[in-house]
């Protein structure tokens, strides 16, 4: 009896999808094939509604009624049939300057940019952040501060050189800006415009568009030097799973060996590269409006190896209009800032008040014998035996 | 914290440096989507 009872509720719930599944195309023959209220409804509904009807009914100027005859005013075709045929980019349409991209007078997907751009962007990249700072917080409080298991030797090696910092010091500064005014441009409207004023939020968006556009440049020469500062010494090695089994020594009292970077430092590197590059080429095909547009070529490339969807995005679109490319550009390059700004977040947590000594790396670019030695004990071995430490024995300088 | 001021100073240099440049070089809005048809101001 459970058995029969689960089996027609199973029926019941399947009932909705299958008919779902199996649903007629609307009757439209009350309005000629155009759209019905249904459609509306449809649309307004959220649901995706078949444009087939519509796209590829663009008209027949043959058959249209004469320009004498009472719907022939408009000559050989009718309103309808030129917004259709420009909303679905059939129309010819001859410009005195712009080019290709000014000959678009209508294109639909903005609104799904717009919506995209206002919701699930701002809400998930918000709660992403805000996330990456709650679960730091608890994390501090569960686990402390890293310290120090030895004394301090007073005894010190350089860890980064001046020119080192400086580049780090470029490139810190400038995503700073960069994350701050894009915030800014993304959330004013929603959270500066109602409380504070519409003027002051123009105000602070006007400031915030020069910063990011020129910014944006130290950023570019800030990733490209510390690349090669640095790209030596990130490439993963053997003694990176070691660290990554011992978890980096942040939980339990285990310290791994590891070398100039360790399995995390190299993550971070790692992210900053390719996150910071992407955002890189997404932000400079930005700044220079439809010269640069690379969504089509990738989507292409994509189909070429086999890719023809994406998870939650479904398939990958065929033929983007100019103002497309712009907004896939803008949609990645701010999906990809946010996820690189809770990674750099996490960074500056571990750098400062997370762990004992580590800004010191940073700051004055000098570090403790004791601290080199519980995080980083291949890379004082290897300076050590280079002679570029002081040896064990040593008196610590006055 | 000489480092780190380099590293700002060289932000700021940077920044103002590409701002003119690119206006040298006549890359505006208003100099790429307007053709001589178009007056603008």
């Amino acid at each position: 009896m459970r058995t029969l009872l689960s089996v027609i509720t199973a029926l019941f719930l399947a009932l909705p999808a299958m008919a779902q599944d199996t649903a007629p195309a609307p009757d439209r023959s009350a309005t000629g094939g155009a759209t019905t209220l249904e459609d509306i409804l449809a649309r307004q509904r959220g649901e995706e509604v078949d444009q087939t009807f519509r796209r590829e009914n663009l008209g027949d100027p043959d058959s249209a009624a004469g320009m004498a005859s009472q719907l022939g005013t408009l000559g050989g075709s009718s309103d309808p049939e030129l917004w259709r045929a420009l909303r679905f980019g059939s129309a010819d349409i001859t410009v005195s300057s712009g080019g290709e991209v000014a000959s678009v007078l209508i294109q639909d997907g903005g609104m799904s940019w717009l919506e995209f751009r206002e919701g699930p962007l701002a809400k998930y990249g918000g709660y992403l952040l805000l996330g990456t700072i709650a679960l730091l917080i608890v994390f501090f409080i569960l686990r402390g501060r890293v310290k120090l298991d030895y004394e301090k030797t007073g005894r010190t090696v350089t860890r980064f050189k001046t020119f080192e910092r400086a580049s780090h010091w470029l490139l810190a500064s400038s995503f700073i800006l960069l994350g701050i005014t894009g915030l800014l441009t993304l959330f004013g409207r929603m959270f500066i415009a109602p409380y504070i004023s519409k003027e002051f939020n123009a105000t602070l968006l006007l400031a915030s568009k020069y910063i990011h556009n020129n910014v944006a440049w130290a950023f570019i020469v800030a990733l490209v030097a510390v690349f090669f500062l640095w790209v030596w010494h990130n490439i993963p090695n053997r003694t990176d799973i070691t660290w990554f089994a011992q978890a980096g020594g942040i939980v339990g009292s285990k310290h791994p060996p590891a070398k100039k970077f360790n399995g995390g430092q190299k993550i971070i590197f790692w992210s900053v590269i390719l996150l910071g590059g992407s955002i890189s080429l997404s932000g400079v095909s930005l700044l220079f409006p439809f010269e640069l547009p690379m969504f089509m070529k990738t989507f292409d490339l994509m189909r070429s190896v086999g890719i023809e969807s994406l998870p939650i995005y479904g398939p990958l679109p065929i033929g983007l209009a100019p103002h497309e490319e712009m907004q896939y550009a803008q949609a990645w390059h701010a999906i990809v800032a946010f996820v690189l700004m809770a990674i750099i977040i996490a960074h500056i947590y571990i750098g400062s008040v997370g762990m004992e000594g580590a800004y010191d790396a940073m700051g004055s670019g000098e570090v403790d014998e004791a601290w080199a030695r519980q995080h980083h004990s291949l890379w004082l071995e290897e300076l050590e035996a280079k002679g570029k430490a002081a040896p064990k024995d040593a008196t610590p300088a006055e | 914290m000489r480092a780190m001021f380099m590293g700002f100073a060289a932000m700021i240099v940077i920044a103002v440096g590409s701002y003119f440049v690119l206006q040298e070089v006549g890359y505006s809005a208003e100099a790429r989507g307007s053709g001589n048809a178009v007056r603008l101001d």
